[in-house]
């Protein structure tokens, strides 16, 4: 249990520092080299919560597929050097308010919910197996799953109306 | 006694619980001489590939290859290994270093990574983890970003090209792959590679999914982006494509991995359609096993160069084509019509199953081969219209004169 | 569950370290005498006209967004894959209902033009 404890520190650290690391680089592809760094530590929480389909999916999908989407169009743009934005107005301070409200949400459940918690279990030997989620998808959250066909219908539509809007 | 790799960890836990260590620590101390042990043979597979490279391909241009270095030239990739090393290490004006350093690292070390997780004998695999395929899938896609990494890093409009066409190849191809790899994984009811090759204790999967196994093994070939794919570094339009400014090792990085990805899509296609480790007498000697492997994976590896020396480039449009109007409704065809008849087949004699789900492939294959027929003769149609041919000018009608 | 994965987190540092190691020889032993000509990026023995980094067809995006939205299909389809058969036949339907509106889209792309190069 201690070595678990360990190594979610280490990889604590690199999660956080690496998303503080985005929010500050200049550069537009080091934003989203660390980004993928991100996604890659949240990969090995997952894991480590005995979530192995989850955490293979979040490396496919996000570090994978999504990651790659963003640097084509930062490249694409040639907005690697985007330079100093102005940092007034509500672009500074809103991510500043919302930040503190949610570090007072995670204080307040921290300090006076930490009963109301539940202890850990040990997760079942086949949890988080791919066999598991399958059968938990297409039997308890058989509308959501048939509901995320019809959202990529429309992202699919959307994103080929805008891309290519001019010739049709 | 016909399993030395067991007894060698039997042996290192003896040896090792003798020492006093915690168990805990013994198996850590194991993995690490394992998976040490798997890198370094892989490695060395690595540099052999070169030499394999070079040779089948000189025997397909009618030459004789490297043959002055040791018998038959066996020595070749080991000078070109120190020629590599010591040759100047040049970055370009304007990259940006980092990045610059890590593209080909990130490229070698996913590559090596895929070997985590193929079974090289029932008792050589790395880890058999219950989601290997989509394991595969995901390292696959970190390898793209290398590449991508690298195009940008370098400072170089060609490059640049060349990592885009790159990723957008790999990245379409993706698809069909997947569709493809879950026939397999359909079959055997489950993601590790190791129960996959142990599902096929009867069969091979390629009996019962040969349209799958070949559209695994273009969709794997458009993933290397080797020849007619390579257009992704096609030297007569953007040099070399992304490694354009890369010297010396850093070049020799993505030529091995390169090599080596294409030795590891060939094991994963063995593993996935022909059995994998299995063979005769396999069980019982699991050295067996990696010779029946390697031979499979090697066999693979050969198609794949014969291909890539036999067929020309396609343009980027027609990689599009493909990909999209051609391999991916057809791997969804496949996946549903296996799905279908394995529902169907339920409680069947094996041979009854093989031979249905093999007839029903054959079916799939026929009709697909009409449809491209009745296009490429319509396409030729098309093509074949007469078109306004150059004619010199009518000679001028003298209106004038007299 | 997690001792399962640690050869492939072995595998990560050794084959990273190694890659690493390997670079740094090539740094290392590697002659270094820089021109200017010679660090200049290649462009076929031509000056290098203007940056290297510059804005691309946005062809290549379309791509990118064909492939993220049939890849999040597609990890639909491996769990479904493992258990269909204890699903019965109402887990071939629901898969059905979904590839046939994932065909929908497919065919919009198609007809669109979305799937063509130019």
């Amino acid at each position: 249990m201690t070595s678990e404890l360990i190594l979610f520190f280490i990889l604590a650290i690199v999660a956080v520092a690496s998303a503080v690391g985005m929010l500050l680089s200049r550069n537009a592809v080091y934003a989203a080299l660390y980004l993928i760094l991100n996604f890659a530590t949240v990969a090995v929480f997952y894991l480590m919560l005995s979530a192995a389909f989850i955490s293979l999916v979040q490396v496919t999908v996000y570090a994978g597929a999504i990651m790659v989407l963003f640097l084509f169009v930062i490249m694409l743009l040639g907005a690697e050097h985007t330079g100093r934005l102005s940092e007034s107005g509500w672009m500074f301070w809103t991510p500043i308010v919302l930040g503190a409200v949610l570090a007072v949400e995670a204080l307040y459940i921290i300090l006076r919910q930490w009963k109301a918690i539940p202890a850990t279990q040990a997760a079942g030997s086949d949890f988080g197996a791919p066999a598991a989620v399958g059968l938990e998808l297409f039997q308890n959250y058989l509308l959501p799953f048939e509901v995320t066909s019809v959202l990529l219908l429309v992202a699919m539509i959307g994103a080929i109306l805008l891309a290519r809007s001019k010739k049709a | 006694m016909g399993d030395p790799i067991t007894a060698i960890s039997l042996w290192l836990d003896g040896l090792l619980a003798g020492w006093g260590l915690a168990p805990a620590l013994i198996i850590v101390i194991k993995a690490l001489l394992g998976v040490g042990a798997l890198a370094t043979a892989v490695l060395l597979v690595d540099i052999f590939l070169v030499w394999v490279e070079r040779k089948v391909v000189a025997r397909f241009q009618d030459r004789l290859g490297p043959n002055r270095l040791g018998p038959f030239g066996l020595i070749q990739p080991f000078a070109d290994v120190i020629k590599l090393l010591i040759k100047e290490d040049i970055t370009p004006v304007g990259a940006d270093r980092i990045v610059y350093n890590l593209a080909p690292i990130m490229a070698l070390a996913t590559v090596l990574l895929l070997w985590a997780v193929i079974p090289l004998a029932p008792t050589v695999v790395g880890t058999d983890v219950n989601v290997g395929v989509l394991y595969i899938v995901g390292v696959g896609a970190l390898g793209t970003l290398g590449i991508i990494m690298a195009g940008w890093a370098s400072n170089n409009k060609y490059a640049l090209i060349g990592a885009f066409r790159t990723v957008a190849q790999m990245v379409s191809y993706e698809v069909p792959m997947v569709i493809a790899l879950l026939v397999p994984v359909l079959l055997a009811r489950s993601m590790g590679i190791n129960s996959i090759v142990n599902a096929q204790d009867s069969y091979w999967f390629i009996l019962v999914a040969p349209i799958a196994f070949l559209l695994t093994l273009i969709t794997s070939i458009a993933e290397l982006g080797r020849a007619p794919f390579d257009l992704v570094e096609a030297e007569s339009e953007i040099v070399a494509g992304f490694h354009i400014e890369y010297t010396g090792m850093k070049f020799g990085l993505f030529y091995a991995g390169e090599l080596l990805h294409a030795l590891t899509l060939s094991g994963i296609v063995a593993s996935l359609f022909l059995g994998g480790w299995r063979g005769p007498g396999a069980e019982s000697f699991p050295l067996l096993g990696i010779v029946y492997f390697f031979a499979k994976a090697f066999f693979l590896y050969w198609v794949i160069m014969w291909v890539k020396y036999s067929l020309p480039r396609i343009r980027i449009d027609q990689m599009l084509n493909l990909n999209w109007k051609f391999l991916t409704p057809l791997s969804l065809v496949v996946l549903v019509v296996t799905a279908l008849l394995d529902k169907a087949l339920v409680g069947v004699q094996p041979w009854v199953y093989v031979l249905v789900l093999l007839a029903a492939n054959l079916v799939i294959a026929w009709v697909t081969l009409q449809i491209l027929r009745s296009r490429a003769r319509k396409e030729r149609q098309r093509v074949a219209e007469p078109r306004p041919i150059a004619r010199p000018p009518a000679a001028p009608v003298s209106s004038q004169g007299a | 569950m997690l001792i399962e994965y640690l050869p492939i987190a072995i595998l990560l540092v050794i084959s990273t370290g190694l890659a690493a190691l390997i670079v740094w020889i090539g740094n290392t032993f590697g002659p270094r005498r820089p021109t200017l000509r010679k660090s200049l990026p290649y462009e076929s023995g031509m000056n290098p006209i203007g940056p290297g980094t510059r804005r691309m067809p946005v062809r290549f995006y379309l791509v990118a967004v064909l492939f993220i939205l049939f890849d999040i299909e597609v990890v639909f389809f491996l769990p479904w894959a493992i258990v269909f058969r204890q699903l019965g036949l109402f887990g071939l339907i629901e898969m059905f209902v979904f590839i046939f509106i994932l065909l929908v889209g497919y065919v919009y792309a198609w007809k669109k033009g979305a799937l063509e190069w130019e």
